[in-house]
């Protein structure tokens, strides 16, 4: 059930004209910017992982919004209340939609690394190659977890939009996705620290240029898992919430 | 199913409260359904008729799980719909008219095999169901294409298809015929029928009195959130025993005249429907009066139409209900 519904999921996100347009036009400016920002800093030898980091920032745009986006579009086109009323626990519905956000994310991941490639000679030269393939597959599913948790926040909120557009730039930053943990203030560590996010691009930074990968890939996969239990519970909180509250429909 | 009936409902209320506003924050309530009682036996073809904004959709979705009642209670196959969700979900398919609902830029085919997986379908059985069902609703040979491509009857046919993946006990139909051509709308209700034949439970919201009064064995008539009158086709028709009904066919009449059709003797109700550039004045009489003169006085200088004046109908009969209620 989960895999086809992530695949069918996937597949009605990767079909929407939107969604194709901002597909071929960020990870060009995500490649631009992350290049001109570690030239001006003296840090050429960095692109690539300047880049890598660009492209998960692309991977958590994609959860963040999918998963608000998705959980709104469900509600627009009527889908929300015809999925709710299958016999399975909330969480199996909704898995499929977030990690469906972080699997059409992962084009983001690549598409900047290929046009890094392309348009600034970036070399795709991984310290640990395979342990980046797995690495990223993790992020993957670490960020669609993390995402199962944001919507059981979005099901309950008519403009669950509003929400993705404050968390979008925070989480950017406090990941350490494109500007290293160290140079922020200190108060935002321990943020960091239980931020999935920030694991994932730190175990692809260490894939990138070397570095101790499994330890950040294990930090990562066991906060996901928290994610999962934490987003199971409190999404048959909502769903229940939603029933009394009546916002699973637009009426 | 352990329960002698399909569908319980006993003093079912529902209250809507919104809040808008963040620095005075206004508090607004809403009573949409008022105190429902009634049953359903199994395999039966029950209608619940009623204006927009009468409480129907609301009703449906206190029985199959959507909604929690503010209060009373409600059982589906014998089972608690606040509390036993997941058991009422295993015995029911939902369908509602109009265009949303379904997955656009997926196939009809990929719509109904995503759903197949949600109600639990055993995969093995999935390829048969689904072709079976596609063949039931006419839609084999274009269920590969995508659903932004069908036109609104092959949608309602999918939304058909998918309500009857898991094959459910009972199914609610809110208004499926709604914006659906005469054509498409008489096949639906040769399906509707079969499938209450076969022992399927349907509870169906309509607007359109010639559909309940030919499918369903039972109809409640619901306005202002309470069931105002509940029986047989046979038995509502007899509400407007004792009335005349006259139609007239009009142009541009102003509010004044229907006023004044009101005040005249003898008259228990009127109506007005727009028909494009044409008003139907629908004017209840006393039986024993006739207002055809009277009515065709008030209207002098208007330009008319066919005039009838003929027996009531189960539409009338819900006229009466619902203006009586009004």
């Amino acid at each position: 059930m989960l895999a086809v519904g992530t695949l069918l999921h996937a597949k009605q996100m990767s079909r929407s004209p939107f969604e194709v347009v901002l597909a071929l036009v960020v990870p060009v400016v995500q490649a631009t910017l992350a290049v001109y920002l570690f030239r001006s800093g003296g840090e050429q030898h960095r692109l690539l992982e300047a880049a890598v980091g660009a492209g998960v920032m692309g991977v958590w745009s994609s959860v963040l919004f999918g998963s608000g986006g998705a959980i709104q579009n469900q509600r627009w086109q009527g889908t929300l209340e015809m999925i709710m009323l299958a016999p399975r626990r909330p969480v199996l519905v909704i898995l499929p939609i977030t990690v469906a956000t972080g699997l059409t994310g992962i084009y983001a991941l690549l598409a900047t690394l290929v046009w890094g490639h392309f348009l600034y000679g970036i070399r795709l030269d991984f310290a640990h190659p395979v342990a980046f393939v797995v690495a990223a597959a993790v992020c993957v599913v670490a960020l669609g977890l993390f995402g199962l948790l944001l919507a059981a926040t979005f099901v309950l909120m008519r403009n669950a939009n509003a929400l993705a557009n404050t968390l979008e730039y925070p989480v950017w930053l406090v990941s350490g996705m494109l500007v290293p943990i160290t140079v922020l203030p200190s108060w935002t560590s321990p943020i960091a620290a239980v931020l999935p996010t920030t694991w994932g691009a730190r175990a692809l930074r260490e894939a990138t240029s070397g570095g101790p990968v499994w330890p950040s890939v294990a930090v990562c996969l066991a906060i996901s898992l928290l994610c999962l239990t934490v987003g199971a519970l409190a999404l048959t909180h909502v769903e229940r919430r939603a029933r009394a509250a009546a916002t699973l429909a637009l009426a | 199913m352990g329960s002698t009936y399909a569908i319980e409902a006993n003093d079912l209320r529902r209250t809507y409260r919104a809040r808008t506003g963040w620095l005075k924050p206004k508090r607004t309530e809403v009573e949409a359904v008022r105190g429902v009682s009634f049953t359903v036996g199994r395999g039966e073809l029950f209608g619940l008729l009623g204006p927009n904004g009468a409480g129907k959709t609301t009703t449906i979705k206190l029985l199959n799980t959507l909604l929690i009642p503010t209060s009373g209670t409600a059982r589906v196959c014998g089972h608690d719909v606040e509390r036993e969700t997941r058991a009422v979900r295993r015995r029911i398919g939902y369908v509602f008219g109009g265009d949303r609902g379904l997955y656009d830029r997926l196939s009809g085919l990929d719509n109904l095999r995503y759903f197949a997986e949600l109600y639990g379908v055993p995969p093995r059985e999935q390829k048969r169901r689904i072709a079976e069902l596609l063949d039931l609703v006419g839609l084999a040979g274009r269920e590969r294409e995508r659903v932004e491509g069908y036109s609104r009857g092959m949608r309602q046919r999918l939304h058909i298809a998918r309500g009857l993946l898991h094959a459910p006990d009972v199914l609610f139909l809110d208004e499926p015929s709604i914006g659906v051509d005469p054509v498409a709308a008489r096949e639906l209700r040769r399906t509707v029928a079969d499938l209450a034949a076969a022992g399927t439970t349907v509870l169906l919201t309509t607007h359109y009195m010639a559909e309940a009064d030919e499918l369903c064995d039972r109809i409640a008539v619901i306005a202002d959130g309470t069931i105002q009158a509940l029986g047989t086709p046979s038995e509502l028709r007899r509400r407007a025993d004792g009335r005349r009904v006259v139609e007239v066919e009009a142009y541009g009449v102003p509010e004044s005249a229907v006023s004044a059709l009101r005040d005249l003797p003898g008259v228990r109700e009127t109506a007005v429907e727009a028909r494009g550039a044409l008003q139907l004045l629908t004017v209840h009489s006393d039986a024993h009066v006739d207002v055809q003169g009277d009515v065709l006085r008030e209207l002098a200088g208007i330009r008319l139409g066919r005039v009838d004046s003929r027996e009531p109908t189960l539409e009338d009969a819900y006229v009466a209900i619902v203006s009586a209620a009004a």
